[in-house]
């Protein structure tokens, strides 16, 4: 029984260190999918963040280097979706696998060089006072820069969807292309520049793992957490809130996972391993029909009354 | 049981079976190869002596083309694994997992049944491939029709919970105790294993791949089942109204494709390892998946873009040899096949 209750200690405390990486993926895949395009390609976006961030802060020795060079890979290779579906009309999801695909080729070539390879990377900083707070004091205000960051966004980004007019116009274009156009807004500049934003957004993720998270870079290392990025945009139902909520959760079942392990669990490690992938979908198929009626409505001909 | 997203599938899109023309194809093809012949100078590679070697060690030998062979079983059969449910407008991402599921169930029966003779043991060994692949996508169609989970969602999620399940055994309760601590099973009995043709690695796999392609195509294109599931993907409620019971060609479908790509996971133990492992896909569901998606879901054509995929994969571990290019490079000419071969038609707009 103590056992149990230290493992879920730790895993609350252990929880939001996982989870910044994936809650910046479902920020950016939010904003492409409020436009009304899904983006499959965050995978690889995220992909490139990690190997490019890291590659950077190897050969500059500066990690705000990394950073940026792991958001702009990430935008980068999203503009190769962005092009495809929005000027060439490709099908989304075969494309976003493809660019996923490219993405993983892409970062395993480049990155070869830098497997092993040590860097200074970002380290957690402690929000004086913030951080004696008990229980959640250290697991939420012990974090690195990029996590603090990514607190910010999410009210910021709400707050930018719902009441400025750059959000309204992305929101419209989401809605109806041919009235967003019809209200004098360039549909496929919106689009281009949402799937843009994703990737950027997937990209600092993508560099927060590599940077801040495990300090190294390896093959295919993002593991599906652009695809269940995917998933928590949906269990967030389209709220950069509720999405903060979603990858905490994901973020919680990696350090349960963590933890478990530590302690000598009975429990195949595999089993375990299993935990993000099964709990993101428990969570999918206990959240539906709200979310349902929160989907932007060009999003309905691809998911096509599921979600 | 799926009646209820199904009444919701109005937007349902009809899924044409069309290939795109052989000359766009080839147009696309080219340019791939000009782009990746700069990537190629560019890293100081001669990117003649490099595509020489490409073409004549797959298509330039008999070991080359029998090797191109043996990676065209796993492509054919996941890349079905998407053609049949995208018939009814389902999309199936999750031929990988479906794959291990398949390799996994077979394995157990070749180690587990007792079956002594090929004539019982292989057909068994098949079937439990396609159960096992159709299981997992059951999985997906159940999430789908109770809960309105998406498919495309839930099958990519599910292939990373297979790559797990099968480590599970290959690490635990079936580990060759004789196998150096490596996470294999025990190598299966003669009787359990496809046999090999022409003295080659190419297996009956193949045989079983290209008659599943070719019974596909005939049970897509010309029977009424293959009517009633284009009419199903096009427009749901139109086709209820026809009287086609929709729910079960919705669900025949994804399991069916489920249990093909299952097919490829046996071949893969029985023809090609003979043994259990962990990882014993190299990406060959989504490889498939693609290759369907290039063939406009055609179960003929696919044939031919399993092929050109399987040139790649093969060409890319010989020029890994002979001009040092890291395997990772062969997914980027493929990337480029892909980008182009899908972007050079300008599509009429589409959803899905």
């Amino acid at each position: 029984m103590s056992t149990v209750l230290l493992a879920l200690a730790g895993a609350l405390s252990g929880a939001v260190g996982p989870g910044i990486s994936v809650l910046y993926a479902t920020y950016g895949e939010m904003i492409t999918e409020k436009a009304g395009r899904i983006n499959l390609g965050i995978e690889g976006s995220m992909l490139m963040g990690a190997c490019f961030g890291f590659a950077a802060t190897v050969e500059t020795g500066n990690v705000l280097a990394g950073v940026l060079a792991g958001a702009l890979a990430g935008m980068g290779l999203s503009l190769v979706h962005a092009y495809l579906v929005v000027f060439r009309n490709t099908s989304q999801l075969a494309t976003g696998l493809a660019v996923t695909l490219f993405g993983a080729g892409v970062t395993a070539y480049a990155g070869r060089g830098y497997v092993g390879s040590s860097i200074v990377g970002l380290d957690p900083i402690g929000l004086p006072l913030l951080e004696q707070m008990p229980l959640l004091g250290k697991a939420l205000f012990r974090q690195d820069l990029l996590a603090y960051a990514a607190y910010a966004l999410g009210p910021l980004l709400w707050a930018f969807l719902r009441y400025t007019r750059w959000g309204l116009s992305l929101r419209a274009v989401g809605e109806s292309t041919s009235v967003a156009f019809a209200a004098g807004r360039n549909p496929a500049r919106w689009q281009v520049g949402a799937i843009a934003a994703g990737g950027l957004l997937a990209g600092l993720g993508g560099a927060q793992l590599s940077l801040a998270l495990t300090h190294s870079w390896s093959d295919g290392m993002t593991a599906g957490r652009g695809f269940i990025a995917v998933a928590l945009v949906i269990f967030g139902m389209w709220s950069p809130l509720r999405a903060m909520i979603g990858a905490f959760l994901f973020g919680g079942a990696i350090g349960l996972q963590l933890q478990l392990q530590t302690i000598g669990a009975p429990v195949s490690p595999f089993i375990l391993d299993m935990f993000p992938y099964v709990i993101t979908l428990a969570v999918l198929a206990v959240w539906t029909g709200a979310a349902l009626r929160a989907m932007p409505e060009g999003l309905k001909g691809v998911l096509k009354g599921t979600i | 049981m799926a009646s209820l997203p199904a009444i919701k599938r109005l937007h349902g899109l009809a899924l044409q079976m069309t290939a795109p023309p052989l000359a766009r194809a080839l147009a696309g093809i080219g340019a791939a190869l000009v782009i990746f012949a700069l990537f190629l100078s560019a890293t100081g590679r001669d990117p003649l002596t490099a595509y020489a070697a490409l073409f004549s060690s797959t298509l330039g030998s008999r070991v080359g083309l029998s090797e191109v062979g043996v990676f065209m079983v796993p492509f054919v059969l996941t890349g079905l694994a998407a053609a049949v449910p995208a018939r009814v407008a389902l999309i199936n991402v999750g031929g990988e997992g479906q794959l291990y599921l398949g390799a996994w169930a077979a394995t157990g029966v070749a180690l587990y049944s007792g079956l002594s003779s090929p004539w019982l043991m292989l057909p068994a060994m098949v079937a439990a491939g396609f159960v096992g692949g159709a299981t997992w996508a059951g999985v997906a169609l159940l999430l789908r029709s109770w809960r309105n989970v998406n498919e495309v969602i839930s099958t990519l999620l599910l292939n990373f919970v297979a790559v797990l399940f099968v480590n599970i055994f290959v690490f635990g309760p079936w580990k060759n105790t004789g196998g150096f601590g490596y996470p294999y099973t025990a190598d299966f009995s003669p009787a359990a294993t496809l046999p090999a043709l022409f003295g080659t690695r190419l297996h009956l796999g193949l045989a079983l791949a290209l008659a599943a392609a070719l019974l596909c195509y005939l049970v897509l294109g010309r029977t009424r089942w293959g009517y009633n599931m284009r009419a199903t993907g096009g427009n749901v409620e139109a086709a209820r109204r026809q009287g086609i019971p929709v729910a079960r060609y919705l669900a025949g479908a994804m399991l069916v494709g489920g249990g093909l790509a299952g097919l490829a996971g046996m071949s893969e133990v029985a023809g090609i390892q003979h043994h259990l492992r962990s990882g014993i896909s190299s990406d060959f569901g989504y490889l498939g998946f693609l290759a369907s998606w290039l063939a406009g879901h055609n179960p003929l054509a696919l044939l031919a873009t399993g092929f050109l995929l399987a040139v790649i994969f093969v060409g890319g571990d010989v020029l890994q040899i002979t001009a040092n290019l890291p395997s990772a490079a062969m997914y980027i000419l493929i990337g480029l096949v892909l980008f182009l071969v899908l972007g050079l038609k300008k599509d009429r707009p589409q959803a899905a």
